[in-house]
């Protein structure tokens, strides 16, 4: 068989959303960013909402994601996407709006703008990209760095007592009562990329629906960062990450679904 | 006429924008400027015009969502004091970096630090020379009436979209607390009129995307757009407005902005009935400087005061307008004390005239 009866349009089985343009990726290869990049293109493209879509841009590794995004696109400084997203959500109330944010940024620095965005319950979807490391900078303690997790600020491993606890954040907005759906998920197999585009699609929905604030944290690697291969970094994301940050939705319809959660609030259950 | 209101100088700030169009309002409470989102609140601003008013939860989340809103286009605006404005500083040289247009008012307090509550003129170097981190300007204007108040903000947001620049207000807390009468203007629309080409409100099929950003990791790049953005400061400077008092048989000068020139129209009166004649150039635009008007009037005098409520800062903008040509010499109480209109004569007496 020549390659021109194997690329015809009949034999497509896998196409690049439009909406991600050809610019090559910056991303390290193996990168969580790319995928999470374009599982939220395809949703904007299914959905038939790029015209009404503005994004915003965090200050991290993916700073530059309005490269690689082909929709209007705000480049927020360090952790205040939130407000950006609020100012322009609010003079705008019937566009789609999302921020795409790292631990740093989402957890660390723009903590503030996080929580009360999240508890004034802007009508916005905030995708949380959770690698536990300052990527762009070069690897440095983030705020979810893991216990003992080595970094370049933390080169002994995170100690407790010297420099506090990893923050579960998600866990902390799935509380406050302007949030509508909350849920932690990943990109790194074909089966976990799926349900992130489930979850990311139900956010965008919500937002139609004008239902409150729809909050998805990723758990991804940064290879680089970890100074691991892409395979070994996956294998231990998989190992030492998801028992700290388990995947799974936390709230749905502005219902508390994990069991943790319900325990921590002292309700039962089986 | 217009329609006449006694009113604070922070509450005219408030009315002006809900006439002026504003479409946002986002701020959080510090005095002396608490007043405009208070009266925003109690106006109902939102029913009034559909304009949007919000108190953060910071100054940090409030200029980013002024960013925000700017990014689309929309007539937007906060205000504060000065450490709040000093917070804002970050977000406003993004504004600056990315070329938005908005409006900032800040009702200057005495400082360092948290200071006082009481009125200053010590944000000067900060308003004018850039405030944040980079090269750059905003387009500054110093109201010195209730009145002023309220025209300025019509003003500023025109000043702003014409070079997609921030537009502050520097007033004070003199300005912010007193009542006056105001003549106050017709209610505008909140209608865009401006070239939309750059704004980011959804890409439609019939254009690229819009971007807002202030990023250019290509040093050469990001130097043109210095260029650029040098080019539109030098533009600006056809924006510069001032007011000349008793200057035309001037054989002194005194120069002052917001308050300090109020009260150095009555150090120019008392100044007069001692057979001195001073006259007083009241800078309106403090970016741009109204240098050259300035060096001319500089000609004619033997002295110049400069007369601020600070340590001595716009006084370096008045000795590189007139090139050392004539003596030049400060007086301010400062700190939250106002100078009185004698405690300016006799300054002026003594380090002018006398010296
Ligand atoms: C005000 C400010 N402080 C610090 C920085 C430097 N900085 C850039 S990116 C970054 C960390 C980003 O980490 P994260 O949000 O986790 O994103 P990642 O790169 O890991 O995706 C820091 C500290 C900055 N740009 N601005
Ligand atoms: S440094 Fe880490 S987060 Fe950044 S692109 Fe590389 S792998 Fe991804
Ligand atoms: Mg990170």
């Amino acid at each position: 068989m020549d390659i021109k009866d194997i690329i015809k349009p009949e034999n497509l089985v896998y196409k690049r959303t439009p909406l991600l343009t050809s610019n090559t990726l910056s991303y390290c290869p193996g990168c969580g960013h790319g995928t999470t990049h374009r599982v939220i293109m395809e949703v904007i493209e299914e959905m038939g909402i790029q015209a009404d879509t503005i994004g915003i841009a965090p200050v991290g590794c993916s700073v530059l994601a309005y490269d690689f995004m082909d929709i209007d696109m705000v480049q927020a400084a360090h952790g205040r996407a939130p407000a950006v997203a609020t100012g322009i959500k609010r003079t705008w109330p019937e566009k789609f709006v999302f921020s795409y944010q790292g631990d740093g940024d989402l957890a660390a620095i723009g903590t503030s703008e996080t929580i009360h965005c999240c508890n004034r319950g802007e009508s916005i979807v905030i995708i949380f990209i959770n690698n536990g490391i300052y990527g762009m900078t070069g690897g440095q303690m983030a705020p979810t760095t893991l216990v003992g997790m080595k970094s370049s600020t933390s080169p002994y491993g995170r100690d407790v007592a010297f420099m506090g606890n990893p923050l579960k954040i998600t866990e902390l907005v799935a509380q406050l009562p302007g949030t509508c759906f909350v849920t932690r998920q990943a990109v790194h197999t074909p089966a976990a990329v799926r349900k992130t585009k489930k979850a990311v699609r139900m956010a965008f929905e919500n937002q139609k629906a004008n239902k409150g604030l729809s909050f998805i944290e990723v758990v991804s690697n940064c290879n680089s960062g970890w100074k691991m291969t892409p395979v070994a970094a996956n294998k231990w994301m998989e190992e030492n990450m998801f028992p700290f940050y388990p995947l799974g939705d936390m709230k749905v319809d502005g219902r508390i679904v994990s069991k943790e959660l319900l325990s921590l609030a002292g309700v039962k259950t089986e | 006429m217009g329609e006449l209101q006694l009113m604070k100088g922070n509450e005219a700030i408030a009315e002006a924008a809900i006439r002026a169009g504003c479409d946002a309002y986002f701020g959080y409470p510090i005095t002396p400027q608490s007043e405009v989102l208070e009266y925003l609140m109690s106006e109902k601003a939102y029913e009034r015009t559909g304009m949007v008013v919000l108190q953060a939860e910071s100054e940090l989340a409030a200029i980013n969502m002024v960013y925000g809103a700017a990014s689309t286009g929309k007539r937007v605006m906060t205000s504060s004091s000065s450490p709040g404005i000093s917070l804002k500083q970050e977000g406003i040289s993004y504004m600056a970096g990315a070329e938005l247009p908005c409006l900032i008012v800040n009702v200057v307090r005495g400082g360092p630090g948290l200071g006082t509550i009481q009125p200053s003129q010590a944000d000067y170097f900060q308003s004018t020379k850039g405030g944040g981190h980079g090269d750059y300007r905003l387009l500054v204007l110093a109201p010195a009436s209730v009145q002023e108040m309220s025209d300025f903000v019509k003003l500023a947001f025109d000043l702003a979209f014409k070079y997609r620049n921030p537009a502050l207000i520097l007033s004070d807390g003199v300005i912010g607390q007193m009542m006056e009468k105001v003549e106050l203007f017709e209610q505008q629309p909140r209608a865009t009129t401006f070239d939309q080409s750059w704004v980011t409100t959804g890409k439609t099929p019939n254009r690229e995307r819009n971007i807002i950003t202030s990023l250019n990791l290509d040093p050469v790049l990001q130097e043109q757009h210095n260029h650029h953005l040098q080019e539109k400061y030098e533009r600006m400077k056809a924006e510069v407005r001032f007011e000349r008092y008793h200057c035309d048989d001037a054989e002194y000068l005194m120069v002052a902005y917001g308050s300090s020139a109020r009260i150095c129209q009555k150090a120019v009166l008392l100044a007069r009935e001692k057979g001195i004649r001073v006259g007083l150039l009241r800078p309106i635009t403090l970016y741009p400087f109204p240098s050259e008007p300035l060096l001319e009037l500089s000609k004619q005098v033997k002295g110049i005061l400069s007369v601020e409520m600070s340590a001595g800062q716009m006084i370096e903008d008045v000795r590189l307008a007139v090139h050392d040509t004539v003596k030049v010499e400060h007086y301010g109480r400062y700190g939250g004390v106002i100078h009185s209109p004698e405690e300016v004569l006799d300054a002026f007496m003594k380090k002018i005239v006398g010296g």
